[in-house]
């Protein structure tokens, strides 16, 4: 009998003790940590000292202009991205899962953009944007291609909302696909027996059936959007100015451009918060529309 | 209704805007490599155009001075390394998580998936200062730990999803003949997770290959760390508006994630289709 408890003892130091160790020192530890040093005057240049300085970091991010735009800049981006990226997703997988020719390969370059990371693409866009755009413009005169792109908050903006759609949308439609495919197909001729045209189709019985994989693609991509760093990061390092900032963005800068990582820590404790409230709300809604089959 | 011809011409139409759209999403990839082998002066010419004559020595340049074999075999190694772990350590948790649900093992499933909402940002300053603490900052061995320790929630849950749809009776089968709880793991269990793990590898794979700032955090000033995302973003600040070397070097940064998706494609696909429905 003892032997026997000594045994699942150690049975479960050896599967489960590896992934909690790493796992502890990597993300739990680290994070606890980050509740205290919230509250100090932690600094990047002597790693070693933090003094308690109590609400002092939250009377400073209160009055900081900077992070309070980069959270209206974040909410607007994730507004913006998750709408377009999600339509045209869904588009996309509406259309080819119609029996077309070039169905696989057209599945293939939409995916493609995903599999390469968000910094490469940011530094091929900025290319795009300020060479590639300049010359398409010349060549055909269309005002779109002239804007001054990257080079103000506005074109900024909406550079980067489109490289986020150009490479997210792809993901999404991998999923609309799948979903699409494991529809019960009774329910729609019954529909279209019943006189139902196409759009009634799509949107009282189609979007209905796929609901999970709305709710799963809007997760990932609100999720993904109110995160995004590196594309930032890459194509226009928060700039003109700040004005491109994202939240996790203004993080990285408070501690490592400015060494304030107290501060920093402190912003960063604000930003799993506010990640953790929108994208919990979201499921929380669009769980409530799924329906049986 | 589309029993007389099965390609109609509204599908014809839509073959059409769908080929269109499909072209304006490759157009990216057009002007990086139509424009690596061209001069300077001919970029800024034109960068539409297909060069007129091909420079290649663009692309050796660039290979030396990035470095480019070291910086992927960096990037190789980390991701090998650190994938293999994560497919090990969290299989072998969730087995355990799903066989024996305790208390604490019930917890522990808990908290491993509400982690999983903590953006990084949310640890990495933390994160800098334990790798320093534990010696693992500056250190190959060191990234690849920090990946276990991210890596594990994920890739743990989906393994839990799987495994509790695999039937007890062989593994009670294989304890009569009297296998150890270690060899019913290994030798039964785990060459059963084959379909999920293909899953887990691929998301890993394309997080951490293309992932910039946890390496950038825990190389901490040992440059021969470096990955690719790091190298390329070096190399461009260095080389802005030196578009002849910025471009070539995009082109060789991509390459290997291409290739390996082009290669892979279907089970990279089905493999994404499988880890969102069960996430």
């Amino acid at each position: 009998m003892k032997n026997n408890r000594l045994s699942e003892w150690m049975q479960q130091i050896v599967f489960v003790g590896p992934g909690l160790l790493f796992f502890l020192a990597v993300v739990f530890i680290p994070f606890l940590l980050g509740f205290y040093y919230s509250f100090t005057d932690w600094n990047g240049l002597d790693m070693n000292k933090a003094n308690w300085t109590g609400l002092h970091n939250l009377h400073l991010i209160a009055s900081d202009t900077n992070f309070w735009h980069s959270l209206g800049f974040t909410l607007k981006f994730t507004v913006v991205t998750v709408i377009g990226a999600n339509v045209l997703a869904f588009l996309l997988a509406l259309v080819l899962s119609r029996p077309l020719k070039t169905r696989n390969f057209l599945r293939t370059v939409f995916f493609l953009p995903n599999v390469i990371g968000g910094i490469l693409l940011g530094f091929i866009w900025q290319f795009i944007f300020t060479k590639g755009f300049t010359t398409i413009g010349e060549l055909t005169n269309l005002p779109f291609f002239n804007l001054p792109w990257l080079g103000t908050p506005t074109t900024g903006f909406w550079g980067i909302v489109i490289v986020f759609i150009w490479q997210t949308a792809g993901y999404m439609m991998v999923i609309y696909i799948a979903a699409l495919a494991g529809m019960p197909k009774d329910l729609e001729e019954a529909a279209r027996i019943d006189g139902a045209n196409s759009f009634q189709l799509l949107w009282n019985v189609v979007v209905p059936l796929i609901m999970p994989a709305i709710t799963i693609c809007l997760f990932l991509t609100t999720s993904n959007a109110f995160k995004m760093f590196d594309l930032n990061l890459s194509l226009t390092k928060g700039g003109p100015g700040t004005s491109t900032q994202s939240l996790a963005f203004n993080v990285y800068a408070e501690a490592l451009n400015n060494n304030r990582y107290g501060l920093g820590t402190m912003k960063a404790m604000l930003f799993f918060f506010a990640v953790s409230l929108i994208t919990v709300t979201q499921v929380w809604f669009t769980k409530r529309r799924e329906v049986e089959a | 209704m589309e029993r007389k011809a099965n390609y109609s011409f509204p599908l014809l139409v839509m073959e059409i805007a769908a080929v269109l759209l499909g072209l304006i999403f490759l157009s990216p990839f057009y002007f990086v490599i139509s424009n690596s082998v061209k001069t300077l002066g001919e970029i800024l010419l034109n960068a539409a155009k297909w060069p007129s004559t091909y420079h290649w020595d663009n692309y050796k340049k660039v290979w030396e001075q990035l470095d480019f074999p070291h910086v992927f075999m960096n990037s190789l190694l980390i991701t090998v390394f650190s994938v293999c772990g994560i497919v090990l350590i969290s299989s072998m948790m969730a087995y355990r998580l799903v066989r024996k649900p305790t208390v604490f093992n019930k917890i522990l499933f808990t908290a491993l998936v509400a982690s999983m909402i903590i953006p990084f940002q949310s640890v990495m300053l933390q994160l800098v200062r334990i790798t320093s603490l534990l010696e693992l900052r500056g250190h190959l061995y060191g990234i690849i730990i920090c990946y276990f320790g991210f890596g594990l929630a994920l890739s743990m849950f989906l393994f839990h999803g799987f495994i509790k749809s695999v039937p007890l009776e062989v593994e009670e089968a294989a304890v009569v003949d009297g296998c150890t709880p270690y060899g019913v793991y290994f030798k039964i269990v785990f060459p059963l997770l084959t379909p999920i793990m293909v899953t887990v590898i691929i998301l890993n794979t394309l997080w951490i290959w293309n992932d910039y700032l946890l390496p950038v955090l825990v190389i901490g000033g040992n440059k021969d760390l470096t990955t690719i995302p790091l190298g390329i973003t070096k190399f461009f600040g260095a080389y802005t508006k030196k578009w002849d070397l910025a471009l070539p070097g995009l082109a060789i940064g991509i390459a290997p994630i291409i290739v390996f998706f082009l290669f892979l494609q279907k089970y990279i696909v089905e493999g994404i289709t499988a880890g969102s429905v069960k996430g």
